[in-house]
């Protein structure tokens, strides 16, 4: 008898207590439980690497410019978005990403794998005005982001904010990130070097945003956006990756 | 508090609450909403044995149905590729010049072709593939590179200035900025390289400036461009005798050319497309111009 039941629940209240804790914390659990064995379910990507302060400010103002609300950075499992994007997206591929920006919703296309996909230089182009270059597109522009000077004083403190949250940087990176963030964009400069030492020779080292004397937000979110995608190969290795036909792997 | 209270006039019983002498009938659930309820839970416990459901430390219940997303996609990316075999195979295998010759099969590459176009290359060269500022227009029949397939192909494959090993590279120094060239001589070779596209440029008023031009090509452009200025397809130089302009023609921009240096730069397509894809783009490319060489 349902009713007898429930008259005899709402009766106790201890009993009642103990029913809604059980109930609210469903929710909780499903989302906390697997977190404990994440490191046995997330694919491994030795490979991977992190993102070098320069990106790593890119990729704040991505988030602070809310571009997220539009791109996402998920490649589904659904064979017409492999064959547009890429191989879908594996949980590796986004393991240095605090916060995650996969994103819920796409009135652009989704960003996953964009680094490469296009030059920088109409990277900046669209970023100035998107119409420049995809006439139907409804993005805003991002003029002002090559007329304002990137911020590196507290780059530093983004990094070891990283690295507390278990991003592998090292502390020598964490030193050195202003002077990273320059080399990036400033090629033909003393630090550049020291980028691709500490973040590899495939980091690419570049103007970004044409002008190699100063160094704007348009360097940061370029440097970011051409990354996307690219800083591990796991998802191409993987022996799901059929959409790329064997004697195009090498 | 008396709980078995019946409401006199619905007859139902009644919570045994009472707030200011109106006292809380304990309606039941409609039968309808319940009965709802009951299937939809039984629905999902039965769905937990057909599909993956409960998380199991490292593993998971797999489900009697043996779905998985992983494998679903892969199958239907395997069905997708089966439908295009037929003559995605002849796309990836046979010469250029037998698929030019095969008009059923240039139709597929025209439809197939356009909406690779459209995806990987309408971003830079537009929809129409007619290009803009710093974009090559592919319709006409100028080419940086070549327009035949296979070096389209090259091209695609490997890019213009890229990180790829076999990628192209043409790097239009900056003579200005750099201090190769004195601020006079970049305005005069501009001048000259103008006056070669503009025949009406050449005035007696600009004469000197032109010829004094002339000189400074002849020692410094002439190497990548040409004697005569009609560019070299195996460097990717680019003729600057006609009237077709890469990133414009007018005297103000190729003084910034000669100035600042061009270094464009196109992607390598060799890892983000496969085989038969480049070879289909390279075919609607080359099919887009008018087809020369």
């Amino acid at each position: 008898m349902p009713e007898l039941f429930h008259r005899k629940l709402e009766r106790s209240a201890i009993g009642f207590v103990l029913a809604i804790i059980a109930a609210a914390s469903v929710g909780g659990i499903v989302e906390i439980a697997p977190l404990f064995t994440i490191d046995e379910t997330v694919e491994e990507a030795p490979d991977m690497r992190v993102y070098t302060p320069l990106e790593l400010a890119g990729r704040n103002i991505y988030v602070r410019e809310g571009c997220y609300a539009c791109h996402s950075q998920m490649i589904r499992t659904l064979r017409d978005e492999v064959e547009r994007y890429g191989p879908y997206s594996r949980a590796v591929e986004s393991q240095y990403d605090r916060p995650m920006l996969w994103g819920s919703k796409r009135t652009g296309p989704d960003l996953a794998r964009v680094g490469g996909k296009y030059s920088d230089f109409w990277h900046v182009a669209h970023l100035i005005n998107p119409r420049d270059v995809v006439p139907e597109s409804n993005m805003p522009a991002y003029a002002f982001l090559a007329r304002t000077e990137l911020r590196t004083n507290d780059l530093g403190e983004h990094l070891a904010a990283q690295q507390a949250l278990g991003v592998p940087y090292t502390d020598e990176m964490v030193a050195n990130a202003a002077r990273d963030a320059y080399g990036q964009a400033f090629p033909d400069s003393e630090a550049a070097s020291g980028v691709s030492e500490r973040y590899g020779e495939a980091t690419s080292v570049s103007a970004f945003d044409g002008v190699a004397t100063r160094l704007t937000e348009m360097d940061a979110l370029v440097a970011y956006l051409q990354v996307l995608g690219r800083l591990t190969d796991a998802a191409f290795r993987d022996t799901a990756a059929t959409e790329q036909a064997p004697d195009a792997e090498d | 508090m008396e709980v078995n209270e019946r409401d006199p006039v619905t007859g139902r019983e009644t919570t045994g609450h009472e707030w200011n002498g109106i006292k809380e009938l304990d309606t039941p659930v409609p039968r309808g909403v319940l009965m709802f309820l009951i299937v939809t839970h039984i629905w999902a416990i039965a769905w937990w044995f057909f599909v993956p459901a409960w998380p199991l430390g490292t593993t998971y219940t797999k489900g009697l149905l043996g779905v998985d997303q992983r494998t679903t996609v892969e199958e239907r990316v395997v069905e997708g590729q089966q439908e295009r075999s037929v003559w995605m195979t002849r796309l990836e295998s046979e010469s250029y010049d037998a698929i030019l010759a095969d008009e059923a099969l240039m139709q597929t590459v025209r439809g197939t072709g356009r909406q690779l176009f459209g995806d990987n290359c309408a971003a830079c060269h537009g929809r129409d593939g007619r290009g803009r500022a710093g974009y090559p227009d592919l319709t006409d029949d100028d080419w940086l590179w070549g327009g035949g397939p296979e070096l389209i192909e090259q091209t695609l494959r490997y890019g213009i200035n890229t990180a790829h090993p076999d990628t192209r590279i043409a790097q239009m120094p900056a003579f200005g900025r750099d201090g190769m060239l004195e601020r006079d001589q970049v305005r005069s070779v501009a001048a000259y390289v103008y006056s070669l596209s503009n025949p009406d440029y050449s005035t007696d008023e600009n004469l000197e400036r032109i010829e004094a031009g002339r000189d400074v090509f002849a020692t410094t452009c002439a190497a990548c461009h040409g004697e005569n200025a009609e560019g070299k397809l195996e460097i990717g130089a680019p003729n600057l005798t006609d009237a077709r302009w890469v990133y414009g023609g007018d005297l103000q921009t190729i003084i910034a050319s000669v100035h600042g240096g061009r270094q464009g730069h196109m992607p390598t397509w060799d890892e983000r497309m496969t085989d038969a894809e480049i070879r289909t783009l390279a075919l609607y490319v080359h099919d887009l111009g008018t087809g020369q060489p």
